[in-house]
């Protein structure tokens, strides 16, 4: 089967054979990447450097979209607000999983029904439903001043206030710590008991078992949690968008990020501009991500 | 034997005695926390069957006396269109969804797990970068070609990519649990003549079923929260979904009937209670698969 250029013909046959069966089965995703990933990356890109309302071409003006948001003061509360978000409601979040996790990991019986229990929370919490009931329970007349009420304290309406309307959301966000804990759970149940059973026989006690043997061994967990749930943070939309009627109101005090992007795009239909607010997005979520990373290297623990 | 036995009970009683006092602080600890974390959800519910003045006036926990009145109210829904309506609409996105991400994912999956071929380590490094992306990138020029397209205001924008996979996260799911079943079958299968495509369907497909299950609750309770898409692109109320048919809702009544937006925002999450109960398993499966064995 040597053909004159003395090249195998049938292996080629088959590579090319083989190649045309997985690339049939790859075709839809691949489809979807150039379709709805790639060519909208780099029209958005484009966009960016453009001024394009939908409805006369976009016309090329540089780097003024960019610059522009720079003087944008709603743009930088969009930042604040986002940054406040973020630097509150991970590190909390992320916590409460922890800790709920490790009161959960001691072979309790009923273990199954504690942990659904307090991923309810989760797996509700992204929908308008919540963010709706979110609006009452801190409303003037809402739940929780009802309750500060029984007590004998005056309560404000945290929703309208512009000081404490970030925080109800950051409420809802910690509210929600269902998933990082699941992966602490099973992060746990990774970690040998042999650890445990040297720390006890050298006298360890329980915190310094925590701070030595659990914490560390659940490092590259925390890690990957970290990430997710920042990546996830930056791009938070409905709760803001919901509670505060789309507005992110009072005074700008909940407008998100994603939030000023989505009322640039489509509601004031300056495509340019969202779209260089897009990529400015992408670019400060790679750089947080990056700074994670090369810190980790300090401080996840990662066994041989 | 008796005697022993009888000595080994009383051993085991005496153990569980000492250890129990610690133990049940735990159990009332965990209760406790638990319970104050689903007191809003309850008392929603509880809420959705009081008169809207008891609701406004705080009151009780309980409701004086269980009423439907705000469920028959808040069902009628908004200029004669009923939640009826949003509900088929939602249960009808999310079907066409799930089709959609089980058989594009698991084709991609398939490839990715079991085939050779050229830049499949790049495609494949590819396909978990865009896991990263944040969607924003792509969202407005999607959304111009919809348009051009004349999509807005039909269910294509949010259909027609789940047929394309692009939700990496499924395919990287279905990935990992592909590798893990055991290539002997494959080979037995491809000594009685069998190709990829028939290996696919019959034998892959089928052994795949804890991830496909995954891949429909995931897709099941993320499109049926979905705000953003179904705002974004759904403008006719005919075509609302639960999740923009509530936020109009709301809207459009104001915050005088609590009530009525109670009872239709209990109804809109008892879907996804009823996956949760039946499939809490493969959930967990799907959440931990990324964050640990991956």
């Amino acid at each position: 089967m040597i053909n004159p250029w003395g090249v195998d013909t049938s292996i080629m046959k088959s590579v090319l054979r083989k190649n045309a069966v997985a690339y049939l089965f790859l075709s839809p995703w691949l489809i979807g990447l150039l379709a709805l990933s790639v060519i909208p990356m780099g029209a958005s890109l484009y966009f960016s450097f453009t001024e394009y309302d939908m409805f006369s071409s976009p016309q090329w003006i540089g780097l003024e979209n960019y610059s522009g948001m720079i003087e944008d003061p709603k743009y930088l509360k969009s930042i604040e607000v986002t940054l406040t978000y973020v630097l509150f409601s991970v590190p909390l979040q992320l916590s409460f999983a922890l800790g709920v996790s490790v009161l959960l990991n001691r072979g309790l019986r009923g273990l199954k029904i504690y942990r659904a229990t307090y991923y309810v929370p989760s797996l509700f919490g992204g929908s308008v439903a919540v963010a709706l009931l979110w609006r009452q329970l801190f409303g003037g007349e809402g739940l929780v001043n009802k309750f500060l009420a029984s007590i004998g304290i005056e309560g404000a309406n945290w929703i309208s206030s512009p000081d404490t309307a970030i925080y109800t959301l950051i409420i809802l966000a910690v509210w929600q710590f269902g998933s990082p804990m699941l992966i602490f759970l099973a992060g746990l149940k990774g970690i040998p008991n042999e650890l445990y059973e040297a720390a006890n026989i050298d006298g360890a006690g329980k915190l310094k078992q925590f701070f030595s043997i659990t914490l560390p061994m659940l490092t590259p967990i925390i890690l990957f949690n970290l990430i997710m749930q920042i990546i996830g943070a930056f791009q938070a939309f409905t709760p803001a968008y919901i509670v505060s009627g789309g507005e992110g109101g009072p005074l700008d005090s909940t407008l998100f990020y994603t939030l000023y992007l989505y009322q640039k795009a489509f509601a004031h239909f300056q495509m340019g501009y969202a779209s260089a607010m897009a990529w400015a997005l992408l670019i400060m979520i790679a750089i947080v991500t990056a700074v994670i990373f090369a810190s980790s290297k300090k401080w996840v623990f990662y066994q041989e | 034997m008796k005697q022993i036995n009888i000595n080994v009970a009383a051993e085991n009683k005496t153990r569980k005695v000492r250890i129990k006092p610690a133990r049940i602080l735990l159990h009332a600890v965990i209760i406790s926390l638990g319970l104050l974390m689903l007191y809003p959800l309850i008392w929603m519910v509880l809420s959705s069957f009081k008169e809207n003045t008891e609701i406004f006036q705080g009151g009780s926990f309980w409701p004086k006396s269980f009423t439907l009145e705000n469920y028959i109210q808040g069902w009628t829904g908004l200029s004669g269109i009923t939640f009826g309506k949003f509900f088929l609409n939602s249960l009808f996105v999310v079907g066409v969804a799930i089709i959609g991400n089980v058989l594009s994912c698991s084709m991609a999956a398939y490839a990715f797990a079991r085939l050779d071929f050229t830049f499949k380590k790049i495609l494949f490094a590819i396909m978990l970068v865009t896991l990263m992306l944040p969607f924003h990138v792509t969202v407005i020029p999607q959304y111009i070609m919809f348009n051009k397209l004349e999509w807005i205001n039909t269910y294509l924008p949010l259909t027609l990519p789940k047929f394309l996979a692009t939700e990496g996260f499924f395919i990287f799911l279905i990935v990992q649990f592909m590798r893990s079943i055991p290539r002997e079958l494959e080979e037995a299968a491809e000594m009685d003549g069998c190709g990829p495509i028939k290996m696919y369907w019959f034998l892959i497909m089928p052994l795949s079923l804890p991830a496909l299950i995954t891949t429909m609750i995931f897709t099941f309770i993320w499109t049926w929260n979905d705000f953003f898409t179904q705002l974004l692109y759904l403008s006719d109320m005919e075509k609302f979904t639960v999740a923009v048919g509530l936020r109009m809702f709301v809207d459009a009544m104001g915050e005088s009937s609590w009530g009525a937006l109670f009872a239709m925002s209990t109804l809109s999450l008892i879907p996804l209670f009823i996956i949760f109960i039946f499939f809490q398993k493969y959930l967990i499966e799907g959440i931990t698969t990324g964050g640990v064995k991956g």
